[in-house]
């Protein structure tokens, strides 16, 4: 009558141990292949974009500013899924034909840009007035100062906020699914397809998904500290 | 060694400078005083464009900038390069030990070679008494200690002018006195120096001529036996009544 209760059929637990065995380096391979390494190369990108994007919105120059606002305003207005499908499903209409992994790549950059690109801003508003008059006064031009003594500090202020969006972007990075990055999720939900165990599935990508963000946030607080010794 | 022409600045309708005009000979020590908002910190920062200044004209060395006209923002670097510049609260880079914070000017503005720099900052560190702090970052010394690794900073640049912005009036009591002792050094050893402070005693000892600023000019100038004995405009005696006032309840 129960013939899928878990705890009256042992060939079934059997099945599901062995199927969670062995789907198991399948799926830490999508994490370590694509998620993470996807998510490292997006951010990097990402960062340079924000801080481009900071120095325009902090500039002055009017052009400059009005064209950071509507690229940050784009970017956070319209959901990341929308954004990867229009990269992905749409450009090839107008003859740009992506690789997934591409696609995927260069929608979480420009997402990472836009969000990151408030936090870098704020935090060098954040560095006292006095450091770039005392950087002038040694004869530094703009971008020594920025570079020597404004930047440094300001990487300080920004990595809790900064890690905060690096963990988010990890775990984003499973909407590459849906424009077929064979990353973790994408692997699992394949596995699914042909085991039909959505539950066993889902939870063991959740749970590696979270290892990821454990190590990360330790990750996190060491670089703090390291960058504490001045303080 | 410092000319300075009819120098106005105005923010918005507030009217900060007045129409100053001085001039420092090289090896002189000219002393600001005045009640606060009258200028005497604008004028100091409008010497070495801290503060771009609505006209006139400032001169240090051979470098010239006419404000009047629309300055040519190239050459402020060059201004700033004759000048050494002290704040009153340190400005010190956190980021930075004492000896990396008196490095930095000389290996990134002027190229210098990172060992010969290093050494260099370590004898002018030396020079400020902080032999010992090198490796120190700027939250690890006193008030007293960070201003003198601010001046050392300021000297590394071999400026051919200082400029001291009220340069002992964020420290304790206790700590103002090492500070004074290196300016009065810097002084002995003919560095050209401009102070703005509320220390009367350096003003009496050091100074080669005082200034007393009130409203964006200047009231009254000359030296300092003839300022604080005998001022001849009325707004000096009584910013110096108000002054001993202060100092003897």
């Amino acid at each position: 009558m129960f013939p899928n209760n878990l705890f009256e059929n042992p060939d079934r637990l059997n099945r599901l141990i062995d199927i969670a065995q062995s789907s198991f380096l399948p799926l830490v391979k999508g994490a370590l292949l694509y998620s993470v390494t996807i998510a490292l190369v997006s951010f990097a990108i990402g960062l340079i974009i924000a801080v481009f994007t900071a120095l325009a919105r902090i500039s002055g120059i009017r052009p400059l500013v009005i064209i950071a606002r509507i690229y940050v305003s784009i970017i956070r207005g319209t959901p990341l899924l929308v954004q990867l499908f229009i990269i992905f499903f749409g450009l090839p209409s107008i003859g740009v034909r992506l690789d997934p992994i591409a696609a995927a790549i260069i929608g979480f950059s420009l997402s990472v840009g836009a969000y990151s690109s408030e936090v870098i801003r704020a935090a060098i508003l954040s560095i006292p007035k006095g450091q770039w008059e005392a950087a002038y006064s040694i004869g530094m031009t703009y971008m020594q100062a920025l570079k020597r003594v404004i930047l440094p500090q300001a990487t300080r202020v920004s990595i809790p906020p900064l890690s905060n969006s690096f963990i988010s972007l990890v775990k984003d990075t499973s909407l590459a699914a849906a424009i077929t990055v064979p990353e973790m999720f994408r692997k699992a939900q394949e596995i699914v397809a042909s085991t039909y165990e959505p539950m066993l599935l889902y939870i063991e990508a959740a749970l590696i998904y979270w290892v990821i963000c454990f190590l990360l946030s330790i990750l996190q607080d060491r670089i703090e500290i390291r960058l504490d010794r001045y303080i | 060694m410092i000319q300075v022409r009819d120098l106005h600045k105005q923010f918005q309708s507030l009217h900060v400078l007045k129409g100053i005009s001085l001039s420092v000979e090289k090896g002189k020590v000219v002393v600001i005083i005045g009640p606060s908002g009258s200028g005497k910190t604008t004028l100091l920062r409008c010497l070495n464009a801290l503060e771009i200044p609505t006209s006139g004209s400032v001169q240090i060395g051979d470098v010239k900038l006419d404000f009047s006209q629309k300055p040519d923002r190239s050459r402020i670097p060059l201004l700033r390069r004759q000048t050494g510049m002290v704040f009153q609260s340190y400005n010190l880079f956190p980021h930075m030990t004492a000896l990396q914070n008196v490095m930095e000017g000389p290996v990134t503005v002027k190229k210098e070679d990172p060992r010969k720099a290093q050494s260099k900052a370590s004898a002018v560190l030396a020079k400020v008494g902080l032999g010992d702090k090198l490796d120190h970052y700027p939250a690890q010394l006193s008030g007293g200690q960070q201003q003198r690794v601010g001046i050392a900073r300021a000297l590394a640049m071999d400026p051919q002018v200082m400029l001291f912005d009220e340069p002992t009036s964020a420290l304790d009591p206790e700590l103002v006195g090492d500070v004074l002792k290196v300016m009065k050094e810097l002084a002995q050893e003919g560095m050209t120096m401009v102070v703005v402070t509320h220390e009367m005693s350096f003003a009496r000892d050091v100074a080669d001529e005082v200034i007393f600023m009130d409203q964006g000019v200047i009231v009254e100038q000359g030296p300092p036996e003839q300022v604080f004995r005998q001022p001849r405009e009325e707004r000096t005696r009584q910013f110096l009544q108000h002054l001993q006032g202060r100092d003897t309840p």
